[in-house]
Protein backbone atom coordinates (compact mmCIF):
# COMPACT_ATOMS: atom_id res chain seq x y z
CA UNK A 1 0.00 0.00 0.00
CA UNK A 2 1.23 3.23 -0.58
CA UNK A 3 0.97 6.98 0.25
CA UNK A 4 1.87 10.09 -1.30
CA UNK A 5 4.07 12.57 -0.73
CA UNK A 6 4.01 16.40 -1.72
CA UNK A 7 6.97 18.05 -2.44
CA UNK A 8 7.81 22.03 -2.85
CA UNK A 9 9.04 23.58 -5.28
CA UNK A 10 13.00 23.95 -4.30
CA UNK A 11 12.92 19.80 -4.26
CA UNK A 12 10.66 19.45 -7.93
CA UNK A 13 14.30 19.10 -9.39
CA UNK A 14 14.86 15.83 -7.86
CA UNK A 15 11.32 14.81 -8.76
CA UNK A 16 11.21 15.52 -12.12
CA UNK A 17 8.79 18.58 -11.53
CA UNK A 18 6.35 16.13 -9.90
CA UNK A 19 4.79 18.34 -7.21
CA UNK A 20 3.41 14.61 -5.29
CA UNK A 21 4.95 11.28 -5.86
CA UNK A 22 3.69 8.03 -4.71
CA UNK A 23 6.23 5.97 -1.31
CA UNK A 24 5.96 2.97 0.62
CA UNK A 25 3.61 2.69 3.95
CA UNK A 26 6.00 2.04 7.10
CA UNK A 27 7.63 4.73 9.51
CA UNK A 28 8.19 8.58 8.38
CA UNK A 29 11.97 7.31 8.46
CA UNK A 30 11.06 4.10 5.59
CA UNK A 31 9.08 6.71 3.51
CA UNK A 32 12.12 8.90 3.08
CA UNK A 33 14.28 6.05 2.34
CA UNK A 34 11.71 5.01 -0.29
CA UNK A 35 12.04 8.13 -1.48
CA UNK A 36 15.49 8.80 -2.02
CA UNK A 37 15.76 5.17 -3.64
CA UNK A 38 13.24 6.36 -6.21
CA UNK A 39 14.53 9.83 -6.24
CA UNK A 40 18.31 9.50 -5.87
CA UNK A 41 20.01 12.68 -2.82
CA UNK A 42 16.23 13.61 -2.15
CA UNK A 43 16.58 12.52 1.62
CA UNK A 44 20.29 14.32 1.77
CA UNK A 45 17.75 17.26 1.22
CA UNK A 46 15.52 16.62 4.17
CA UNK A 47 17.97 14.94 6.51
CA UNK A 48 20.82 16.36 7.49
CA UNK A 49 24.96 14.51 7.94
CA UNK A 50 23.74 12.87 11.01
CA UNK A 51 20.34 11.62 9.36
CA UNK A 52 17.69 13.69 11.29
CA UNK A 53 15.41 16.08 10.02
CA UNK A 54 16.68 19.63 9.02
CA UNK A 55 16.13 22.34 11.85
CA UNK A 56 14.04 24.47 9.06
CA UNK A 57 11.88 21.77 7.14
CA UNK A 58 8.53 20.87 8.99
CA UNK A 59 6.92 17.68 7.82
CA UNK A 60 3.60 16.50 8.32
CA UNK A 61 1.89 13.35 8.39
CA UNK A 62 -1.68 13.91 7.64
CA UNK A 63 -2.55 17.15 10.05
CA UNK A 64 -0.03 16.10 12.61
CA UNK A 65 3.37 18.08 12.17
CA UNK A 66 5.99 15.17 13.18
CA UNK A 67 7.89 16.95 15.80
CA UNK A 68 4.48 16.92 17.98
CA UNK A 69 4.39 13.28 17.13
CA UNK A 70 7.59 10.72 16.82
CA UNK A 71 9.54 12.45 14.43
CA UNK A 72 11.39 10.14 11.98
CA UNK A 73 9.94 7.27 13.92
CA UNK A 74 6.35 8.35 13.37
CA UNK A 75 3.64 6.07 11.55
CA UNK A 76 2.84 6.89 8.04
CA UNK A 77 0.11 4.68 7.46
CA UNK A 78 -1.46 3.82 3.69
CA UNK A 79 -3.67 6.26 2.26
CA UNK A 80 -2.20 8.92 4.31
CA UNK A 81 -0.81 12.45 2.70
CA UNK A 82 3.02 13.51 3.72
CA UNK A 83 3.16 17.14 3.12
CA UNK A 84 7.32 18.37 3.24
CA UNK A 85 7.62 22.09 3.75
CA UNK A 86 10.19 24.85 4.23
CA UNK A 87 9.89 25.64 7.47
CA UNK A 88 11.06 29.32 7.36
CA UNK A 89 7.61 31.08 7.50
CA UNK A 90 5.77 33.18 9.94
CA UNK A 91 5.80 35.74 12.17
CA UNK B 1 25.54 25.07 16.75
CA UNK B 2 26.27 28.37 16.92
CA UNK B 3 25.54 30.50 13.78
CA UNK B 4 28.30 32.56 13.28
CA UNK B 5 26.74 36.63 12.61
CA UNK B 6 27.24 37.49 9.17
CA UNK B 7 28.79 41.35 9.87
CA UNK B 8 30.89 41.63 7.06
CA UNK B 9 29.79 45.10 5.47
CA UNK B 10 32.05 46.37 2.01
CA UNK B 11 30.91 49.46 1.02
CA UNK B 12 31.13 50.14 -2.45
CA UNK B 13 29.80 52.40 -5.18
CA UNK B 14 27.21 49.96 -6.70
CA UNK B 15 24.38 51.84 -8.20
CA UNK B 16 21.52 51.62 -6.63
CA UNK B 17 19.21 48.88 -8.15
CA UNK B 18 15.27 48.35 -7.72
CA UNK B 19 16.44 46.85 -4.02
CA UNK B 20 18.64 49.68 -3.52
CA UNK B 21 22.09 48.23 -2.59
CA UNK B 22 21.06 44.92 -1.47
CA UNK B 23 23.46 42.86 -3.64
CA UNK B 24 22.43 38.66 -2.55
CA UNK B 25 20.52 36.84 -0.75
CA UNK B 26 22.63 34.03 0.96
CA UNK B 27 21.57 31.03 3.74
CA UNK B 28 22.20 31.58 7.12
CA UNK B 29 22.45 27.56 7.76
CA UNK B 30 25.17 26.70 4.76
CA UNK B 31 26.20 30.76 3.56
CA UNK B 32 25.15 29.64 -0.12
CA UNK B 33 24.42 32.62 -2.11
CA UNK B 34 21.43 33.53 -4.89
CA UNK B 35 20.72 36.34 -6.45
CA UNK B 36 18.08 38.85 -5.36
CA UNK B 37 14.44 37.02 -6.48
CA UNK B 38 11.96 35.60 -5.01
CA UNK B 39 13.01 32.76 -2.84
CA UNK B 40 12.88 32.50 0.74
CA UNK B 41 14.85 29.12 1.48
CA UNK B 42 17.81 27.91 0.63
CA UNK B 43 17.81 24.96 -1.97
CA UNK B 44 20.54 22.93 -0.25
CA UNK B 45 18.93 22.78 2.89
CA UNK B 46 15.91 24.68 3.62
CA UNK B 47 17.56 27.30 5.28
CA UNK B 48 16.32 30.67 5.60
CA UNK B 49 17.89 33.43 3.25
CA UNK B 50 18.95 36.52 4.34
CA UNK B 51 19.29 40.00 2.57
CA UNK B 52 23.20 40.92 1.93
CA UNK B 53 24.25 44.34 0.43
CA UNK B 54 27.17 46.47 -0.29
CA UNK B 55 26.08 49.68 1.36
CA UNK B 56 27.11 53.14 0.73
CA UNK B 57 28.91 55.15 2.87
CA UNK B 58 26.64 57.26 4.99
CA UNK B 59 26.15 59.90 7.55
CA UNK B 60 24.22 60.67 10.22
CA UNK B 61 23.42 64.00 8.60
CA UNK B 62 22.11 61.96 5.83
CA UNK B 63 19.77 60.02 7.71
CA UNK B 64 19.02 62.87 9.81
CA UNK B 65 17.85 64.91 6.50
CA UNK B 66 15.08 62.08 5.00
CA UNK B 67 11.32 61.57 5.80
CA UNK B 68 10.05 61.24 8.96
CA UNK B 69 9.51 57.50 8.26
CA UNK B 70 11.03 54.00 7.73
CA UNK B 71 12.35 55.27 4.44
CA UNK B 72 15.37 57.77 6.44
CA UNK B 73 17.28 54.14 6.13
CA UNK B 74 15.98 52.93 2.66
CA UNK B 75 19.39 52.63 2.02
CA UNK B 76 19.90 49.95 4.15
CA UNK B 77 16.73 48.32 3.19
CA UNK B 78 16.03 46.10 0.08
CA UNK B 79 13.99 48.52 -1.70
CA UNK B 80 14.26 51.21 -4.65
CA UNK B 81 16.05 54.61 -4.21
CA UNK B 82 12.40 56.22 -4.93
CA UNK B 83 10.52 54.32 -2.36
CA UNK B 84 9.31 56.89 -0.63
CA UNK B 85 7.28 58.78 -3.74
CA UNK B 86 5.30 55.69 -4.24
CA UNK B 87 2.00 54.52 -2.46
CA UNK B 88 2.86 53.21 1.13
CA UNK B 89 1.63 53.47 4.29
CA UNK B 90 4.81 55.19 5.59
CA UNK B 91 5.42 53.74 8.78
CA UNK B 92 8.57 54.12 11.72
CA UNK B 93 9.54 57.57 13.50
CA UNK B 94 7.30 56.34 16.27
CA UNK B 95 8.58 57.90 19.85
CA UNK B 96 10.91 56.38 22.16
CA UNK B 97 9.60 56.98 25.59
CA UNK B 98 11.66 57.78 28.34
CA UNK B 99 9.98 55.75 31.43
CA UNK B 100 11.09 56.65 34.27
CA UNK B 101 7.98 56.19 36.86
CA UNK B 102 8.16 52.44 35.07
CA UNK B 103 11.85 52.59 35.85
CA UNK B 104 10.88 53.75 39.30
CA UNK B 105 8.57 51.01 39.89
CA UNK B 106 10.73 48.39 38.22
CA UNK B 107 14.12 49.31 40.15
CA UNK B 108 16.01 50.32 37.07
CA UNK B 109 17.99 53.39 36.20
CA UNK B 110 16.78 54.66 32.89
CA UNK B 111 14.35 52.98 30.74
CA UNK B 112 12.97 53.44 27.86
CA UNK B 113 9.80 51.95 25.64
CA UNK B 114 9.91 52.12 21.74
CA UNK B 115 5.89 52.75 21.27
CA UNK B 116 4.53 51.22 18.02
CA UNK B 117 1.31 52.36 18.61
CA UNK B 118 1.63 55.09 16.23
CA UNK B 119 1.92 53.45 12.84
CA UNK B 120 -0.77 53.35 10.56
CA UNK B 121 -2.11 50.21 11.82
CA UNK B 122 -1.06 50.61 15.26
CA UNK B 123 2.00 47.91 15.05
CA UNK B 124 5.65 46.96 13.90
CA UNK B 125 3.79 44.97 11.52
CA UNK B 126 3.64 48.45 9.27
CA UNK B 127 7.14 48.61 9.13
CA UNK B 128 8.14 45.11 7.89
CA UNK B 129 4.89 45.39 5.17
CA UNK B 130 6.15 48.04 3.63
CA UNK B 131 9.57 46.99 2.85
CA UNK B 132 7.32 43.83 1.00
CA UNK B 133 4.95 45.33 -0.41
CA UNK B 134 8.13 47.38 -2.08
CA UNK B 135 10.09 44.52 -3.09
CA UNK B 136 6.95 42.52 -4.05
CA UNK B 137 5.96 45.10 -6.38
CA UNK B 138 9.43 45.27 -7.78
CA UNK B 139 9.07 41.14 -8.58
CA UNK B 140 6.20 41.79 -10.10
CA UNK B 141 3.79 40.08 -7.31
CA UNK B 142 0.03 40.85 -8.17
CA UNK B 143 -1.18 40.00 -4.38
CA UNK B 144 -0.42 40.47 -0.92
CA UNK B 145 -1.18 37.92 0.97
CA UNK B 146 0.20 36.59 4.62
CA UNK B 147 -0.61 34.15 7.69
CA UNK B 148 -1.38 36.21 10.59
CA UNK B 149 -1.49 36.32 14.05
CA UNK B 150 -3.71 39.92 13.89
CA UNK B 151 -1.61 42.75 14.07
CA UNK B 152 -0.17 41.59 10.38
CA UNK B 153 -3.31 40.89 8.68
CA UNK B 154 -4.23 44.45 10.05
CA UNK B 155 -0.85 45.76 8.31
CA UNK B 156 -1.13 43.74 4.90
CA UNK B 157 -4.57 44.64 4.50
CA UNK B 158 -4.30 48.15 4.66
CA UNK B 159 -0.48 48.47 2.51
CA UNK B 160 -2.25 46.95 -0.37
CA UNK B 161 -5.61 48.90 -0.21
CA UNK B 162 -3.23 52.11 -0.31
CA UNK B 163 -1.20 50.70 -3.37
CA UNK B 164 -4.65 49.48 -4.81
CA UNK B 165 -3.52 45.93 -5.10
CA UNK B 166 -5.27 42.55 -4.10
CA UNK B 167 -4.68 41.67 -0.46
CA UNK B 168 -5.43 37.80 1.24
CA UNK B 169 -5.29 37.47 4.73
CA UNK B 170 -5.28 33.94 6.09
CA UNK B 171 -5.53 34.47 10.22
CA UNK B 172 -6.91 31.89 13.08
CA UNK B 173 -10.86 31.69 13.77
CA UNK B 174 -10.15 32.51 17.22
CA UNK B 175 -8.21 35.90 16.92
CA UNK B 176 -9.37 38.89 18.85
CA UNK B 177 -12.57 40.83 17.40
CA UNK B 178 -10.70 44.10 16.96
CA UNK B 179 -8.38 42.27 15.02
CA UNK B 180 -10.69 41.04 12.50
CA UNK B 181 -12.66 43.65 12.27
CA UNK B 182 -9.90 45.67 11.90
CA UNK B 183 -8.56 43.64 8.70
CA UNK B 184 -12.11 43.07 7.13
CA UNK B 185 -12.77 46.77 7.00
CA UNK B 186 -10.24 47.41 3.98
CA UNK B 187 -11.50 45.13 1.98
CA UNK B 188 -9.17 42.68 0.83
CA UNK B 189 -10.19 39.27 1.27
CA UNK B 190 -9.66 38.04 4.72
CA UNK B 191 -10.26 34.01 5.49
CA UNK B 192 -10.50 32.84 8.86
CA UNK B 193 -9.12 29.04 9.63
CA UNK B 194 -10.24 26.51 12.32
CA UNK B 195 -6.95 26.08 13.65
CA UNK B 196 -4.47 27.50 15.29
CA UNK B 197 -1.73 29.90 14.06
CA UNK B 198 0.62 27.62 12.65
CA UNK B 199 -2.24 25.55 10.99
CA UNK B 200 -2.43 28.77 8.84
CA UNK B 201 0.63 29.51 8.50
CA UNK B 202 0.90 25.86 7.13
CA UNK B 203 -1.68 26.28 4.64
CA UNK B 204 -0.15 29.83 3.27
CA UNK B 205 3.21 27.78 3.01
CA UNK B 206 1.33 25.59 0.56
CA UNK B 207 -0.34 27.89 -1.18
CA UNK B 208 2.50 30.18 -1.93
CA UNK B 209 4.19 27.14 -3.38
CA UNK B 210 1.33 27.19 -5.61
CA UNK B 211 0.32 30.85 -6.63
CA UNK B 212 3.13 32.13 -8.15
CA UNK B 213 2.08 35.69 -8.39
CA UNK B 214 0.71 36.19 -4.74
CA UNK B 215 3.42 37.50 -2.45
CA UNK B 216 3.39 35.97 1.13
CA UNK B 217 4.88 38.61 2.70
CA UNK B 218 6.35 36.64 5.66
CA UNK B 219 6.94 33.40 3.47
CA UNK B 220 8.10 33.91 0.13
CA UNK B 221 9.05 37.56 0.48
CA UNK B 222 9.88 36.52 4.10
CA UNK B 223 13.63 37.70 3.21
CA UNK B 224 12.95 41.16 2.25
CA UNK B 225 10.48 41.76 4.82
CA UNK B 226 11.96 40.78 7.92
CA UNK B 227 14.19 43.35 7.22
CA UNK B 228 11.82 46.04 7.79
CA UNK B 229 11.87 45.20 11.41
CA UNK B 230 15.60 46.37 11.67
CA UNK B 231 14.22 50.26 11.24
CA UNK B 232 13.17 49.75 14.79
CA UNK B 233 16.92 49.50 16.18
CA UNK B 234 17.96 52.01 14.02
CA UNK B 235 15.80 54.53 15.40
CA UNK B 236 16.32 53.42 18.83
CA UNK B 237 20.11 54.05 18.03
CA UNK B 238 19.38 57.60 16.51
CA UNK B 239 17.16 58.42 19.05
CA UNK B 240 19.20 57.88 21.84
CA UNK B 241 21.31 60.44 19.82
CA UNK B 242 22.70 57.68 17.91
CA UNK B 243 23.97 55.88 20.69
CA UNK B 244 22.89 51.74 21.07
CA UNK B 245 21.57 50.92 24.60
CA UNK B 246 23.15 48.54 27.20
CA UNK B 247 20.42 46.51 27.24
CA UNK B 248 16.93 45.54 25.00
CA UNK B 249 14.62 43.35 25.33
CA UNK B 250 11.96 42.31 22.76
CA UNK B 251 8.73 39.81 22.54
CA UNK B 252 9.50 36.38 20.69
CA UNK B 253 6.87 35.09 18.55
CA UNK B 254 8.69 33.87 15.44
CA UNK B 255 11.80 35.69 16.59
CA UNK B 256 12.23 37.60 13.13
CA UNK B 257 12.21 40.85 15.30
CA UNK B 258 14.64 40.07 17.84
CA UNK B 259 17.37 38.92 15.08
CA UNK B 260 16.59 41.57 13.00
CA UNK B 261 17.32 44.43 16.00
CA UNK B 262 20.42 42.82 16.56
CA UNK B 263 21.12 42.97 13.09
CA UNK B 264 20.60 46.92 12.87
CA UNK B 265 23.20 47.21 15.73
CA UNK B 266 25.77 45.92 14.15
CA UNK B 267 25.26 47.36 10.39
CA UNK B 268 24.92 50.71 12.23
CA UNK B 269 28.22 49.89 14.05
CA UNK B 270 29.98 48.44 11.25
CA UNK B 271 28.85 51.60 8.91
CA UNK B 272 30.15 53.50 11.67
CA UNK B 273 27.23 55.52 12.23
CA UNK B 274 27.33 54.39 16.39
CA UNK B 275 30.24 52.92 18.38
CA UNK B 276 30.01 49.09 18.78
CA UNK B 277 29.72 49.91 22.61
CA UNK B 278 28.84 46.08 24.15
CA UNK B 279 24.30 45.33 24.64
CA UNK B 280 22.83 42.64 25.61
CA UNK B 281 19.60 41.28 23.73
CA UNK B 282 17.19 39.28 26.17
CA UNK B 283 14.06 37.84 24.53
CA UNK B 284 10.34 37.59 26.22
CA UNK B 285 7.94 34.78 25.51
CA UNK B 286 4.48 33.53 27.35
CA UNK B 287 4.94 30.49 29.25
CA UNK B 288 1.63 29.23 27.15
CA UNK B 289 3.83 29.61 24.35
CA UNK B 290 7.50 29.22 24.88
CA UNK B 291 9.35 27.50 23.13
CA UNK B 292 12.42 29.61 22.83
CA UNK B 293 12.53 29.96 26.11
CA UNK B 294 12.13 26.48 26.66
CA UNK B 295 15.42 26.22 24.48
CA UNK B 296 17.61 28.44 25.64
CA UNK B 297 16.77 27.05 29.60
CA UNK B 298 17.64 23.76 27.77
CA UNK B 299 20.75 24.65 26.06
CA UNK B 300 19.31 23.60 23.07
CA UNK B 301 19.93 25.46 19.53
CA UNK B 302 16.87 23.51 18.20
CA UNK B 303 13.55 24.74 18.80
CA UNK B 304 11.16 21.80 19.81
CA UNK B 305 7.44 22.91 18.77
CA UNK B 306 4.27 23.75 20.93
CA UNK B 307 0.85 23.86 20.95
CA UNK B 308 0.33 27.65 21.99
CA UNK B 309 -2.26 28.10 25.11
CA UNK B 310 -1.96 31.75 25.86
CA UNK B 311 -3.95 35.29 26.27
CA UNK B 312 -0.89 36.66 23.97
CA UNK B 313 -2.08 35.79 20.77
CA UNK B 314 0.38 37.67 18.66
CA UNK B 315 2.79 35.93 19.85
CA UNK B 316 1.52 32.14 19.98
CA UNK B 317 3.40 30.62 17.53
CA UNK B 318 4.53 27.30 18.09
CA UNK B 319 6.74 26.62 15.90
CA UNK B 320 9.01 29.49 15.44
CA UNK B 321 10.91 30.17 12.31
CA UNK B 322 13.85 32.09 14.05
CA UNK B 323 13.93 30.88 17.02
CA UNK B 324 17.10 28.92 16.60
CA UNK B 325 18.68 32.57 15.80
CA UNK B 326 17.24 34.09 18.81
CA UNK B 327 18.99 31.84 20.71
CA UNK B 328 22.20 32.45 18.61
CA UNK B 329 21.75 36.07 19.33
CA UNK B 330 21.24 36.10 23.22
CA UNK B 331 24.04 33.95 23.87
CA UNK B 332 26.30 36.08 21.97
CA UNK B 333 25.33 39.18 23.39
CA UNK B 334 25.04 37.30 26.74
CA UNK B 335 21.38 37.90 27.05
CA UNK B 336 18.72 35.58 27.79
CA UNK B 337 14.96 34.54 26.80
CA UNK B 338 12.30 33.79 29.27
CA UNK B 339 8.71 33.48 29.84
CA UNK B 340 5.96 34.59 32.05
CA UNK B 341 2.13 33.36 33.23
CA UNK B 342 -1.01 35.01 31.53
CA UNK B 343 -1.88 36.55 34.91
CA UNK B 344 1.37 38.51 34.54
CA UNK B 345 1.41 39.65 31.81
CA UNK B 346 -2.01 41.69 32.39
CA UNK B 347 -0.49 42.54 35.65
CA UNK B 348 2.54 43.87 33.62
CA UNK B 349 -0.36 45.65 30.83
CA UNK B 350 -1.79 47.31 33.75
CA UNK B 351 1.55 48.56 35.41
CA UNK B 352 2.94 50.12 31.70
CA UNK B 353 -0.71 51.94 31.40
CA UNK B 354 -1.05 53.29 35.29
CA UNK B 355 2.57 54.65 35.45
CA UNK B 356 3.39 55.63 31.85
CA UNK B 357 -0.16 56.07 29.68
CA UNK B 358 0.74 53.38 27.80
CA UNK B 359 -1.96 51.15 26.63
CA UNK B 360 -0.03 47.96 25.08
CA UNK B 361 -1.26 44.88 23.67
CA UNK B 362 -0.17 41.75 25.76
CA UNK B 363 2.65 41.25 24.08
CA UNK B 364 3.77 44.39 25.43
CA UNK B 365 2.72 42.35 28.79
CA UNK B 366 4.80 39.79 27.93
CA UNK B 367 8.38 41.93 27.61
CA UNK B 368 7.61 43.74 30.38
CA UNK B 369 6.51 41.15 32.88
CA UNK B 370 9.97 39.34 31.41
CA UNK B 371 11.42 42.24 32.40
CA UNK B 372 10.66 42.50 36.07
CA UNK B 373 11.23 38.57 36.23
CA UNK B 374 14.93 38.94 34.58
CA UNK B 375 15.81 41.68 36.78
CA UNK B 376 14.43 39.87 39.98
CA UNK B 377 16.59 36.99 38.45
CA UNK B 378 19.40 39.17 38.70
CA UNK B 379 19.94 38.61 34.74
CA UNK B 380 18.96 42.46 33.60
CA UNK B 381 21.58 44.68 34.89
CA UNK B 382 19.44 47.64 36.76
CA UNK B 383 22.09 50.02 36.52
CA UNK B 384 22.19 49.50 32.75
CA UNK B 385 20.14 51.69 30.05
CA UNK B 386 17.19 49.91 29.04
CA UNK B 387 14.98 49.54 25.75
CA UNK B 388 12.28 47.65 25.89
CA UNK B 389 9.75 47.49 22.45
CA UNK B 390 6.33 48.20 22.67
CA UNK B 391 4.83 46.36 19.88
CA UNK B 392 1.65 47.06 19.24
CA UNK B 393 -1.98 48.54 20.87
CA UNK B 394 -3.56 47.54 23.70
CA UNK B 395 -6.76 48.46 22.00
CA UNK B 396 -6.41 45.50 19.98
CA UNK B 397 -6.71 42.90 22.77
CA UNK B 398 -9.36 44.72 25.07
CA UNK B 399 -10.48 40.91 26.16
CA UNK B 400 -7.08 40.43 27.61
CA UNK B 401 -7.53 42.64 30.35
CA UNK B 402 -11.59 42.99 30.49
CA UNK B 403 -11.85 41.35 33.59
CA UNK B 404 -9.13 42.71 35.49
CA UNK B 405 -10.12 46.39 35.55
CA UNK B 406 -12.77 47.41 37.62
CA UNK B 407 -16.58 47.67 35.94
CA UNK B 408 -18.09 50.93 36.34
CA UNK B 409 -21.69 51.59 37.58
CA UNK B 410 -23.47 54.39 36.70
CA UNK B 411 -24.74 56.90 39.26
CA UNK B 412 -27.34 59.45 39.27
CA UNK B 413 -25.96 63.08 37.85
CA UNK B 414 -26.32 64.78 41.68
CA UNK B 415 -23.56 66.13 43.88
CA UNK B 416 -24.37 63.77 46.55
CA UNK B 417 -24.64 60.53 44.61
CA UNK B 418 -20.98 61.47 43.60
CA UNK B 419 -20.44 62.13 47.11
CA UNK B 420 -21.63 59.04 48.38
CA UNK B 421 -19.46 57.37 45.27
CA UNK B 422 -16.17 58.82 46.80
CA UNK B 423 -16.97 57.96 50.50
CA UNK B 424 -17.78 54.34 49.19
CA UNK B 425 -14.69 54.02 46.81
CA UNK B 426 -12.16 55.63 50.04
CA UNK B 427 -13.69 52.87 52.19
CA UNK B 428 -13.21 50.04 49.72
CA UNK B 429 -9.49 51.59 49.55
CA UNK B 430 -9.14 51.39 53.17
CA UNK B 431 -10.20 47.85 53.47
CA UNK B 432 -7.97 47.26 50.84
CA UNK B 433 -4.90 48.87 51.96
Amino acid sequence: MSVSVRIPTILRSYTGGAAEVSAQEGTLRDVIAGLDAAYPGLAGRILDEAGKLRRFVNVYVGDEDVRLAQGLDTRVPSGIQVSVIPAVAGG
Amino acid sequence: MTIAAPTTISTSAVPASRFGHASRLSCRECGQTYQLGAQHACAECFGPLEVGYDFPALTREAVEAGPPSIWRYASLLPVPADVASRPNTEPGCTPLVRADRLAAALGLRTLWVKDERSNPTHSFKDRVVAVALAAAVEMGYKVLACPSTGNLANAVAAAAARAGIRSVVLIPASLEPQKILGTAIYGGTLVTVDGTYDDVNRLASELADDREDWAFVNVNVRPYYAEGSKTIGFEIAEQLGWRLPGQVVVPVASGAQLVKIDKAFRELGALGLVDETPYRVFGAQASGCAPVAAAFRAGQDVVQPVRPDTIAKSLAIGNPADGPYVLDVARRTGGAVADVSDAEIVDAIRLLAATEGIFGETAVGVTLATTRRLLEAGQLDPEAETVIINSGDGLKTLDAVAGSVASVSPIRPTRQAFAELESSNHARKAVVA
